[in-house]
C-alpha cells in the first residue's frame, strides 16, 4: 500500500505535510478525516490513531503522528533537497529551535484567534467579549514580533538564503488565522515580503489551493456541524471558563 | 570559549540538557541562572537571552535556546551512542513524535502541577483554588495515561528497547510533580518499572544529583515582596 496520509486541511500541520508532500511529488493517498463531520472521532480513525489528531502518516504498517515527525520522516525518507532540513550543524539547529518554540509560542495563539472571531460565536451563537478578543490579538502580534525579531531577523528565510521546514510551519500557522479575517502577514513589511518569498518558493499554485478550505471556512453553514464535535467543544469552552 | 549552559535545575528542560551532557561527558561551563531569584529577569541575562528562559546553549559566538533544539545539538556535535537519537528512520520518527508530542501535553501538566500544587502557595503566598488545582491534576493523569497507552505500551522505553532523548526529557518532566509531592507513578506499576529502567540508564548518582533541587521544591522559602512583584507577571503569563 502506497503512503497514506490522514488530513484535513482545515488543520495548519496537516497543510505542512500535504505542501512538502506534493512540493516533493511524494506519491501518497490522501484520506481526508473532516474535522466538522467529526470523523476524527470516528472508530476507523481512532485505530489509526487513538489521540484522534491530525495529521497522521501511515506507511505500511508504520503510523506516525505529529507534523514535525512527519516532515524530519519523509524528509529522510525521500531525500529532499538538503536546504529543507540542512546538515550543517548550527543551521540545523536554527530549525530545531523554531520547531520546538513555535508550539506555544505560535500555534497557539494563531488557533485561538480562529476560536475567538469565528468558531465560538458560529457555533456557540455567542460573541466573544472584545476584551478577550484584544488580549487573544495582542498575544499574536507578540509572537509576530519574537518570531522577526529571533527567527527571521534580517534574513530572507529563517536559515539564511532558503527555506527549510521551518519557513513552511511558521507560514501555514500564520494562515490560520485568515480563516476569521486576521492577516497576520500585515504586521510589518518585513513579514510580508517573507511571506511572499515563501509562497513563491513554495508555488503560488500549491499555496492556494491547500489554503482553499481554509479560506472557505467562514462561509460554511455551521448549522450542519456534527453534533458530536458541536458537543465536545461546548465541553471543552465551559471547562476553559 | 568552550561551550556554556544557563541552567537552573529548578527547570525540568534544564535537567534534562544537565543529565544528558554530564551522562555522554560533554565538557561544559555551568553558569547557573537562579529563577528564584529572578536572574532570569536580570539584564546580564537577557544578554546572552533576550527571551529571558533556561535552558540556553552558549557555544562560542553560537547561542541556542529550547531544550529539545540543544539536546539534538548536543546529540550531532559531540556523536553520541545512536541509541539515542537512532538513525534509523522508523526509530527516529519515533523519538521526534514523542519530542513534538510533550510541548503543549505532558509539560504543560507538569508545570502547572508544581505551580499550582506548591510554588503558588508556599513560594508566592497565592492561594489556588480546590477547583483548579483538581483540574491541574487531572489533566495530569490524562497525560500520565497517554504517556503509558500511546508511548510506552509494552515496550521498555519510549522509542523501543533502549533509552532515548524521549525519556530523558520525558522523566525530567515527570519529576515536577513528584517534587510537588504528587504519587506519579503509585497505581502505575508500568510507568513504575520504566523510571526505575532510566534511572539505571542514566545512573542513579547522576538522576540524584539532577533532581536535588526539584525534590525541596516544597521547602523552597517564601518569595520576598520584591522579588514577588518581579517574578508574578511572568509566571502568570506561563502558567
Amino acid at each position: 500500500m502506497a503512503l497514506e496520509l490522514y488530513m484535513d486541511l482545515l488543520s495548519a500541520p496537516c497543510r505542512a505535510v500535504y505542501i512538502f508532500s506534493k512540493k516533493h511529488d511524494i506519491p501518497f493517498t490522501f484520506q481526508f478525516v473532516d474535522l466538522l463531520k467529526g470523523h476524527h472521532h470516528s472508530k476507523e480513525y481512532i485505530d489509526i490513531n487513538p489521540l484522534r489528531k491530525l495529521p497522521s502518516l501511515k506507511d505500511g504498517k508504520f503510523v506516525l503522528t505529529e507534523s514535525v515527525a512527519i516532515l524530519s520522516y519523509l524528509c529522510r525518507k525521500y531525500s529532499a533537497p538538503l536546504h529543507w532540513y540542512p546538515p550543517d550543524l548550527h543551521t540545523r539547529a536554527r530549525v530545531e529551535e523554531f520547531m520546538a518554540w513555535q508550539h506555544t509560542a505560535f500555534q497557539l495563539p494563531m488557533k485561538r484567534i480562529v476560536w475567538l472571531k469565528l468558531l465560538i460565536p458560529k457555533i456557540t451563537g455567542e460573541e466573544v467579549s472584545a476584551e478577550k478578543i484584544d488580549h487573544a490579538v495582542a498575544e499574536v502580534k507578540n509572537s509576530l514580533q519574537l518570531f522577526e525579531e529571533y527567527f527571521l531577523q534580517d534574513k530572507m528565510f529563517i536559515t539564511g538564503d532558503q527555506i527549510s521546514l521551518a519557513d513552511l510551519v511558521a507560514v501555514v500557522e500564520m494562515m490560520q488565522p485568515m480563516a476569521a479575517n486576521y492577516n497576520a502577514f500585515l504586521n510589518s513589511s518585513k513579514l510580508a515580503e517573507w511571506f511572499m518569498r515563501v509562497e513563491l518558493s513554495i508555488g503560488s499554485g500549491l499555496f492556494r489551493e491547500a489554503h482553499n478550505r481554509l479560506m472557505q471556512l467562514a462561509d460554511w453553514d455551521f448549522s450542519t456541524l456534527d453534533p458530536v464535535v458541536k458537543e465536545k467543544i461546548s465541553e471543552l469552552l465551559k471547562k476553559s471558563k | 570559549m568552550g561551550l556554556e549552559l544557563y541552567l537552573d535545575l529548578l527547570s525540568q528542560p534544564c535537567r534534562a540538557v544537565y543529565i544528558f551532557a554530564k551522562k555522554n561527558g560533554i565538557p561544559f561551563e555551568l553558569h547557573t541562572v537562579d529563577l528564584i531569584k529572578g536572574q532570569h529577569l536580570s539584564d546580564a541575562f537577557a544578554q546572552v537571552n533576550p527571551l529571558k528562559k533556561v535552558p540556553v546553549l552558549k557555544d562560542g559566538d553560537f547561542i541556542l535556546r529550547e531544550s529539545v533544539a540543544i539536546l539534538l545539538y548536543l546529540t550531532h556535535k559531540y556523536k553520541v551512542p545512536d541509541y539515542w537519537y537512532p538513525q534509523d528512520l522508523q526509530a527516529r520518527a519515533r523519538v521526534d513524535e514523542y519530542l513534538a508530542w510533550q510541548h503543549t501535553t505532558l509539560r504543560r501538566s507538569c508545570l502547572r502541577a508544581l505551580w499550582h500544587k506548591v510554588m503558588f502557595p508556599v513560594f508566592l503566598g497565592e492561594p489556588v483554588s480546590p477547583q483548579t488545582l483538581a483540574a491541574t491534576l487531572a489533566e495530569l493523569d490524562v497525560n500520565l495515561q497517554l504517556l503509558e497507552d500511546e508511548f510506552l505500551q509494552n515496550k521498555a522505553f519510549l522509542a523501543g528497547p533502549h533509552i532515548s532523548l524521549a525519556d530523558l526529557v520525558a522523566i525530567t518532566e515527570l519529576m515536577h510533580p513528584v517534587g510537588a509531592g504528587c504519587q506519579v507513578f503509585e497505581g502505575r506499576p508500568k510507568l513504575a518499572a520504566w523510571r526505575n529502567r532510566v534511572e539505571a540508564a542514566v545512573g542513579e548518582d547522576l538522576f540524584r544529583e539532577a533532581h536535588e533541587i526539584i525534590l525541596k521544591a516544597k521547602d523552597c522559602p517564601p518569595a520576598d515582596p520584591t522579588t514577588k512583584q518581579k517574578l508574578m507577571p511572568r509566571i502568570l503569563a506561563i502558567i
